[in-house]
């Protein structure tokens, strides 16, 4: 029993970080109808600038401001010359932007900052802790905590402020938006920049955990089985999926793996999400069309 | 339905006109041609009507006003067009509504997954109310349409079709415009819910001199409120005079399907 319960809740756990990775997506999703194919890449840019900073003696503040400061002038840059001049092209032209722009902040990102692993030391000790009898891994609980936090705040933030409804009113209809005075260019830079801040965030516990290093980059391959699953429209999808595929690719390599050689985690999500996709295409909470019949 | 309003009169004539069009020429795309040669004016405190069939040019002429040609991947070719005496042609259309001009498109475009309030409220948004400037607004709305207060938080999708025309123009007005585009109020609407929209627009110009330029198929209503009317086809205006006279004639059914020679 304590075995299960432990692969369960350090699936959860880990889960949330897929969350996290997969919020990112979600906000671009909802407010320009594209799947940012760049997430990993702003992901890894982001967690390369803070630790090269940091390496460089910036105290922890100032170098998270400073690169925060930086992710903001790189959304106003994108939204200025990608998303401006392609507005109102198919979403197929937007993919495929966003994938030559992911290998753009790939390469800029290494050609400024080098390829190297660097190490990122977050302050937080990864020695697990017991809660009752169960073994937890501590750098979890953090992860988990941040996570959760971020998508308390995000939530609040698309429901009560007036940046959070009009962000809301683009992704349900662009043209009624602009009709009534709400400048989408602006909503653009915004969404981006806070994609942008939420990748830092991921970035960091990833990193921390496993160095920050170019395959960074290839959480995004995590995030795709998450966001099929939870939906690509919402938050609260994007958390229940992350935590779905945490847990079921725990529980199926703790349970499943020993029987059929192991090595199960890295494709397990993507038959979960196969799955899901035949029985609801839309994820869990995925938005389909509200209409009246 | 409600007896015949007497003959409106309209209330800017002789005035300068608050948006002319002065000969513009559409193309979609750089290369499909939308209106060919567009020329009209509204005066302040008018409801004028644009009449004519699928496909002769009403919505462009209203989206070349509005500046949402830019979303269709549009331009206007030739010609200008003036608010207040000012050139506003390719003008962005979301600095145009905060200078005046809103747009309520065709088949309403409601926020379907926000509320009948969130709705709303997205319309006060370019100008940055208070919470209780806010309040005092979305009460005016309600109070011109007392059905939006009973569905507040209902999702605007799951609204009935009449609900929703009644929330985008609610919407539209909250933005404090001069000039309200409208196109095809009645489209897909019950004769009733039509004539109750059209006497709601109708109350809101006279009591506070709102200026409409109304797209429609339903000439009946259309003309039964309005002062002035243009007839569209094929891209230009064939026909324009008071809707008094243009009630009078019996062949604009004909104009619209082309058959007449004007």
């Amino acid at each position: 029993m304590n075995l299960f319960l432990e692969t369960l809740i350090g699936g959860l756990l880990a889960g949330t970080m897929y969350s996290l990775v997969a919020i990112g997506f979600v906000l671009i999703y909802k407010a320009s109808g594209v799947f940012n194919f760049a997430q990993g890449s702003m992901l890894l840019f982001a967690a390369l600038t803070f630790v090269t900073l940091l390496e460089k003696g910036l105290p922890f503040a100032a170098a998270l401001a400073v690169t925060i400061a930086i992710l903001i002038l790189g959304a106003i840059l994108i939204e200025r010359t990608v998303l401006r001049p392609l507005a109102n092209r198919s979403p197929m032209t937007l993919f495929m932007a966003t994938l030559g722009l992911s290998y753009v902040i790939e390469g800029a990102a290494q050609g400024l900052m080098g390829a190297q692993v660097h190490a990122l030391d977050l302050g937080i000790e990864d020695v697990p802790i017991f809660i009752g009898d169960v073994l937890i891994s501590q750098f979890d609980l953090v992860a988990a905590a941040t996570a959760v936090t971020l998508a308390l705040v995000l939530a609040l933030l698309f429901n009560n402020t007036r940046i959070g409804i009009s962000l809301r009113a683009v992704a349900d209809d662009t043209r009624a938006a602009l009709s009534i005075g709400i400048n989408l260019n602006r909503i653009w830079q915004i969404v981006w920049a806070v994609a942008g801040i939420v990748g830092l965030v991921a970035g960091m516990l990833w990193g921390a955990r496993q160095g920050i290093q170019f395959s960074l980059s290839l959480v995004v391959l995590k995030a795709l089985p998450v966001l099929i699953i939870g939906g690509f429209t919402s938050i609260g999808g994007a958390i229940a999926g992350g935590l779905i595929v945490g847990a079921a690719e725990n529980l199926a390599e703790t349970y499943v793996g020993p029987y059929i050689g192991g090595g199960i985690t890295p494709w397990f999500p993507y038959f979960l999400a196969i799955a899901f996709l035949y029985i609801r295409p839309a994820g869990l909470f995925g938005e389909r069309a509200l209409e009246r019949v | 339905m409600s007896t015949q309003t007497p003959p409106p009169v309209a209330t800017g004539a002789g005035l300068a006109p608050l948006v002319e069009l002065r000969g513009i020429e559409v193309v979609y795309d750089a290369a499909i041609l939308g209106v060919a040669d567009i020329s009209l004016t509204v005066a302040p405190g008018e409801i004028v009507a644009l009449l004519g069939a699928n496909g002769a040019g009403k919505s462009t002429t209203l989206k070349a006003t509005s500046g949402l040609l830019v979303a269709d991947r549009a331009l206007v070719s030739r010609g200008s067009v003036l608010f207040r005496g000012e050139d506003i042609t390719g003008v962005a259309p979301n600095l145009l509504a905060t200078r005046g001009i809103v747009h309520v498109l065709e088949g309403r475009h409601v926020f379907g997954h926000l509320t009948v309030e969130e709705n709303l409220r997205t319309g006060t948004f370019l100008r940055r109310l208070g919470r209780r400037e806010t309040e005092r607004d979305l009460d005016e709305i309600y109070g011109y349409f007392p059905r939006l207060r009973t569905k507040r938080k209902t999702p605007a999708g799951l609204t009935s079709g009449g609900e929703q025309q009644m929330l985008a123009i609610g919407r539209a007005l909250l933005t404090r415009p001069e000039l309200v585009l409208l196109d095809e109020p009645s489209m897909g609407l019950a004769p009733i819910i039509v004539e109750e929209i059209f006497e709601i627009i109708a109350g809101l110009n006279r009591t506070k001199g709102t200026t409409f330029l109304v797209a429609e198929q339903n000439i009946a209503v259309s003309l039964r409120h309005a002062h002035r009317g243009y007839v569209l086809d094929g891209g230009k205006v064939v026909l324009t005079a008071t809707a008094a006279d243009l009630r009078e004639r019996d062949d604009l059914h004909e104009i619209y399907l082309g058959l007449a020679s004007v």
